[in-house]
């Protein structure tokens, strides 16, 4: 089990992660060319100044309007890419198998980044029970998505520290990577690919056709 | 039918978690255009024009953007309908297109007319599509987009507001907004050019007049109901000494409901008509008086639905041309406006077009005391008028007013007397605003403000 899970499950995944996100990128660009504006209205520049003014926290309105919301949000995107890319155990695995590796974030410093983003996920579990505005939209699947993004790092923490059984542990931590890892492209965590995307056609048709700022 | 809000009849969908939100019934509204003609509709046609409209006509965008939104409800504080509604979810952005598009998608459109009815409530009724959403949307989703989409289904359901359609017929018909004759379109230029010369004597409106450098256009409640608007232009241009035109012919109507109904079709003839006729009169640019959504169609969606990148004649409007005019010194400031002003910053040309800064260099050119209202710039309120609201008419008047609450506090803390309005329907939506909640102010349109403070030279001046 172990072995299939860390061998042929590993590659499954990636090719389901990258392959559909390649898909679901072609596919927009293909169906854009039906969208009579985007292309003619798209501008490089005017995408990139929308982008920077929400990459960066507070330079948006709306972020300064609710800074706990603003700063949580950063925090767990921010850990969600650096904890599996820099964790000791994962890269051990990866020059194990193929040679590279790379510098390491400290136990210490993982263990408290992923209790960050598991507060994080309750945060925003808190969030859409308590604002009638995010609970009137919610629907079981957004519950799903949370728990199918904060799950690797759940069974992760556990993992390294030991708990229950540790090879069952590990496996469930595997299985959620590569369920989280499948679930990007065909979900609505597909976010990850089409924000950039948005927001610059958004920034675009504000500034280069509108003449006006949408931040 | 009473309207509570966890009906599963008309939300159709689940609202997840604890406790239960117990949203109070909504008021019903009866109008013809939705009650009777939803008699007609059958599930079989619903189904066939929801997959229509959204396999044909959608593409890239409306996907992307379904797929997308992560349900986090951070546009709902852009909304002013969600603000002035107690944070009523139902009037939240994301709430609006909940309780349409995400039910008929996942539905596949086999929704009863009941629902269609409530489809066009909402997506009619209690949006703007202001745009402001989708600058609080951290993806920059165009929610309006979306609505737009829902109004466009409902229009081809014929499922509409009465008085909206009965605008867009009007438009069909006759090329103009308010079933405005020829004979009283040209009758009302000579009566007006008539009274513009007891002020100015050089004032005139000339007809047709082929290779003027401008075209200007009106909306049709303009020569209907408003007509010295168009006197006070007359002037304006004479001081100014403009070399313009307006059109005898069909054309001269630059505004567009039926761009907001969804008829895109009669939306496309009415912008092809009315820049056709720039093009006939060879005219440099199109001005237009101060209106928004006029503004909106002739240089974004008209075009765009008829596939023009840019409009074929250049566009400016009015702020941006009474700008052109104090600021080149066509026109001069002969004494200031005293009495304290704030200003309704129009969506369609501040969020539309950047006009915001020019519009306060005009107003602190001829005004003493502009008192700026808060949250400004992009960033404004909508009058809760725009997008068609107003003209779904009399009998959602309450709701709008009431939807705009937020809208009537921003005002009253400026302490102005009077509200600049360079849009003709901020300027009715304002009014009704100021009247219900009896901000004691009035409004104003920006050239009435003009005529009163422009120096007309005395060799112009009418004894």
């Amino acid at each position: 089990m172990y072995d299939f899970v860390s061998g042929p499950l590993v590659w499954i995944a990636f090719v389901l992660f990258i392959g559909g996100l390649s898909y679901q990128f072609v596919r927009m660009l293909r169906t854009a060319k039906k969208d009579k504006v985007v292309y003619p209205y798209m501008n490089l520049k005017h995408g990139l100044r929308s982008l920077l003014h929400w990459l960066v926290p507070f330079a948006s309105r709306n972020m300064r309007m609710r800074y706990e919301t603003t700063i949580i949000t950063f925090a767990f995107h921010i850990c969600l890419f650096l904890l599996p890319i820099f964790l000791t155990a994962h890269i051990v695995m990866f020059s194990f198998a193929w040679g590279p590796q790379w510098g390491t974030l400290s136990e210490r410093t993982a263990d408290w980044l992923t209790v960050l983003v598991i507060l994080a996920a309750l945060f925003f579990l808190a969030r859409r029970w308590m604002l009638p505005e995010v609970r009137f939209v919610t629907y079981w699947s957004d519950y799903v998505l949370l728990a199918v993004a904060v799950a690797p790092f759940v069974t992760g923490f556990a993992a390294h520290h030991q708990w229950f059984n540790y090879e069952t542990i590990v496996i469930i931590h595997m299985i959620s990577g590569v369920v989280m890892l499948g679930a990007i492209p065909f979900t609505r965590l597909s976010h990850m690919l089409f924000f950039p995307f948005t927001r610059a056609y958004m920034g675009s048709e504000f500034g280069a056709v509108r003449n006006a700022k949408d931040w | 039918m009473p309207r509570t809000g966890n009906s599963e009849e008309w939300n159709g969908g689940e609202i997840m978690g604890l406790p239960a939100t117990i949203l109070p019934e909504l008021p019903v509204v009866s109008d013809i255009g939705l009650d009777e003609n939803a008699k007609r509709l059958t599930p079989e046609r619903i189904a066939e024009v929801v997959n229509r409209i959204i396999d044909k006509e959608t593409a890239a965008r409306f996907r992307v953007y379904l797929n997308t939104c992560v349900h986090c409800g951070l546009c709902s504080d852009a909304c002013h309908w969600f603000l002035s509604n107690n944070r009523d979810p139902r009037f939240s952005p994301v709430g609006k297109v909940k309780q349409t598009l995400w039910e008929l998608m996942k539905r596949k459109g086999k929704v009863p007319p009941e629902f269609i009815k409530e489809c066009s409530r909402i997506a009619q009724t209690e949006c703007n599509v202001c745009r402001k959403c989708s600058m609080y949307c951290p993806f920059g989703i165009d929610i309006a987009y979306l609505l737009i989409t829902v109004r466009r289904i409902c229009h081809q359901l014929g499922i509409v507001p009465q008085f909206m359609q009965d605008t867009v017929n009007s438009h069909a018909a006759t090329f103009n907004q308010m079933w405005v004759k020829q004979d009283e379109w040209i009758d009302t230029l000579q009566w007006q050019e008539e009274e513009a010369r007891s002020e100015v004597v050089t004032a005139r409106i000339p007809l047709d007049k082929e290779g003027a450098d401008v075209l200007y256009s009106v909306i049709a409640p303009e020569p209907k109901i408003l007509a010295q608007l168009i006197g006070n232009m007359a002037q304006i241009m004479a001081v100014a000494r403009i070399d313009w035109t307006m059109p005898s012919f069909d054309g001269w109507d630059n505004s567009n409901m039926a761009m907001f109904s969804g008829d895109f079709e009669i939306m496309g003839r009415v912008e092809r008509a009315h820049h056709e006729a720039a093009l006939k009169l060879k005219v440099k640019r199109i001005v237009m008086g101060e209106c928004g959504h006029a503004f909106r169609g002739a240089v974004y969606d008209g075009p765009k639905w008829l596939a023009w990148r840019e409009p074929p004649v250049p566009v400016v409007h009015a702020v941006d041309f009474y700008h052109e005019l104090i600021t080149s010194g066509r026109i001069k400031i002969a004494r200031k406006f005293e009495e304290p002003v704030t200003v309704q910053e129009p969506c369609n040309i501040v969020r539309g077009r950047g006009l915001g800064t020019k519009l306060r260099e005009i107003i602190a050119a001829t005004c003493a005391d502009f008192r700026p209202a808060e949250p400004a710039f992009e960033h404004n309120y909508c009058c809760g008028a725009g997008g068609g609201v107003i003209n779904c008419g009399p009998p959602w008047k309450t709701s709008r007013v009431k939807g705009n609450s937020v809208k009537a506090e921003q005002l009253a803390a400026t302490k102005a007397h009077i509200v600049i309005t360079p849009c003709h329907n901020c300027h009715s939506g304002i009014e009704d605003i100021i009247s219900g909640y009896k901000l004691g102010m009035h409004v104003k349109f920006f050239s009435e403000i003009l005529m009163q403070v422009m120096e007309i030279p005395d060799e112009l001046r009418a004894e």
